[in-house]
């Protein structure tokens, strides 16, 4: 344990020489936060415990979101953050996996120059995990954001698979479903839907249930997504090359897909800017469909760093960009923020095997 | 040493698990008072019953605390991680059946599906600024079945009895419990989805794993195992 925080503490300081401040945040965070923002599923990844007077606490299961909140209630504009502590995760199935570890991170929230800020936090990254035998994989939620919001179907319908991008299995059912003719439903073809069902009862009103039984009325004329549309988003789905091999893909696809144009020029330009930063870009895999499943705040960019022999150990470093969180903790306020954590024991345990 | 079987000490569960065991030669009965919980077990040696509140079996089995015990897979899912490493399902028991459901209100005829349910609490927490509510006692079980499928946006809020009620006096939207015939949710004007129960459960014997026994406690495993025609 002490070799860990030792090497927390000396990333940190790092991290502060480069020009961060250092911050700390409450082990005890309100549950009510982190569960709106992630939803009930939270419960089984994180501890929660209560008192009689605060309601449920949650013990951090990471920093992102208390380092956000601080900023935007009282933050410098631009800042860059660092901190090293313990988060807690709950482990339900896997007994093997620690409930409790030391990350250390290093956040920026800058409006000036989002590409140069992705590069920047990927770079400080892999610099101080240069000594271990790693491999980054990045992504980018943008694009599918992107390819999904310019698909010509209904607003409601592009609004369901962009609530889903997280969620993959359940995306792949919408799309599937989206792409078919609609099944008729008998609620939608009786003259008076509610004739043999019960009473209301419960804070949903019959007004809201005619609200949607108009809007599935609506929804049953929509024409399917054309299977040509749904082989190209499968296409980009599918993309899964080294950054530098993977760009001209997605520029290829871009020609079918124009609406995805402007996302893959950014990820060309974070591709030059990483390059500018000293960073083997030929070395980094990308994904498009790389950070669906890792927590659900990552907007953008998104990266991990694994162990190149160890296929076992989670990831040594993760991170992204998350500006849709700052909006939704700021209160009307918004900044573009990315930022990533490195985990030192995992690191300690690579370097002292290589 | 003898070895331990816990049964649920009272109520219908109770007598129908004397009766399984019993027309298997294993006679078990509650000695004493009618308050206390001690029983007797006749009919093979070496066998210790251990009357216990259902709830609780799981995690005496898991704690090795006792050896064999008869509760609902429901509890063993619920309580249990990992369950298939902990316990071994010996015997279905043919009773306490009972299905772990989602249920809605009946006039919800926008709502048949799981993806009725996610959709319309995407609506309702937009228009009410909270995640549509699910009352459950079934955390576990409930939350891993809705993230498998996809349903985002609703909360579980706890209740550990009348849960059918929690619609009408609003602290719910719709309900998640353990149901054998529906009755009391036709009742209170709920309606289950389409999409089958999360969950089919009946009164189960199990045997705890990972349990050191010695020989003489394996050889009374044995003999129960054999009188109960279970080898």
């Amino acid at each position: 344990m002490t070799r860990v925080s030792t090497l927390a503490t000396q990333l940190r300081a790092h991290f502060e020489q480069l020009g961060a401040l250092p911050v700390e945040t409450s082990i005890l965070q309100p549950a009510g936060t982190l569960l709106d923002l992630y939803g009930e599923d939270i419960r089984g990844r994180a501890y929660i415990t209560s008192d009689a007077l605060r309601g449920e606490q949650m013990l951090r299961p990471d920093f992102t979101v208390p380092v956000v909140q601080m900023h935007m209630e009282a933050g410098a504009d631009p800042a860059r953050y660092t901190y090293a502590g313990t988060v807690f995760r709950r482990q339900d199935d896997d007994e093997s996996r620690p409930n409790e570890y030391t990350q250390v991170g290093y956040e920026v929230f800058d409006r000036a120059e989002p590409i140069s800020a992705d590069a920047e936090v990927f770079a400080l990254i892999a610099q101080a995990l240069s000594a271990a035998p790693v491999k980054a994989a990045t992504g980018d939620i943008g694009i599918l954001v992107a390819a999904v919001s310019a698909l010509e179907t209904s607003e409601a319908r592009k609004g369901a698979l962009l609530r889903h991008i997280w969620r993959p299995q359940k995306f792949r059912s919408l799309l599937e479903q989206y792409s078919t003719p609609s099944v008729a439903r008998e609620a939608l073809a009786l003259e008076n839907p509610f004739e043999n069902a019960g009473p209301e009862i419960g804070l949903r009103r019959t007004s809201d249930v005619q609200d949607r039984l108009d809007e599935l009325r609506v929804d049953a004329q929509i024409t399917p997504i054309p299977k040509a549309v749904v082989d190209l988003l499968d296409a980009l789905l599918n993309v899964r090359a080294m950054l530098p091999l993977a760009v001209p893909q997605l520029r290829g696809l871009a020609v079918e897909m124009p609406a995805i144009g402007p996302a893959v020029e950014r990820l060309r330009s974070r591709m030059i800017a990483l390059k500018t930063r000293g960073v083997d870009v030929e070395k980094i895999e990308f994904a498009t469909s790389y950070g669906r499943s890792l927590m659900e705040y990552y907007d953008g960019f998104v990266f991990g760093f694994y162990a190149e022999t160890r296929t076992d150990l989670p990831p040594i470093a993760t991170g992204g960009r998350y500006d849709a969180l700052t909006k939704q903790l700021g209160q009307g306020a918004e900044i573009p923020a990315v930022g990533g954590v490195i985990r030192p024991d995992l690191l300690l345990d690579l370097v002292g095997a290589a | 040493m003898t070895i331990k079987l816990g049964v649920p000490s009272k109520g219908r569960l109770m007598e129908k698990t004397f009766e399984w065991f019993g027309e298997r030669g294993v006679e078990l009965s509650r000695t004493g008072s009618d308050r206390e919980y001690a029983g007797a077990v006749r009919g093979v040696d070496g066998v210790e019953l251990v009357l216990l509140s259902a709830g609780e079996i799981p995690r005496e089995l898991a704690a090795g605390r006792i050896l064999l015990g008869v509760t609902g897979t429901d509890l063993i899912r619920e309580k249990l991680s990992n369950w298939e490493q902990r316990v071994e399902e010996l015997a279905l028991l043919g009773f306490g059946h009972a299905d772990l459901i989602i249920a809605v209100p009946d006039f919800w005829v926008d709502v048949r599906t799981l993806d009725d349910l996610d959709a319309a609490a995407a609506k309702f927490r937009a228009t009410n600024n909270f995640r549509l509510r699910i009352a459950t006692k079934y955390h576990r079980l409930i939350r891993e079945y809705l993230r498998q499928n996809g349903v985002a946006d609703y909360q579980l809020v706890d209740s550990q009895g009348a849960t059918e009620g929690t619609v009408k006096n609003e602290t719910a939207e719709a309900v998640a419990d353990i149901t054998s015939t529906g009755e009391t949710l036709r009742a209170n004007h709920l309606r289950l989805l389409d999409d089958g129960p999360a969950l089919r459960s009946q009164a189960t014997l199990f045997k705890a794993l990972n349990v050191n026994l010695s020989d003489a406690e394996r050889k009374n495993l044995a003999e129960l195992l054999t009188t109960l025609k279970l080898t």
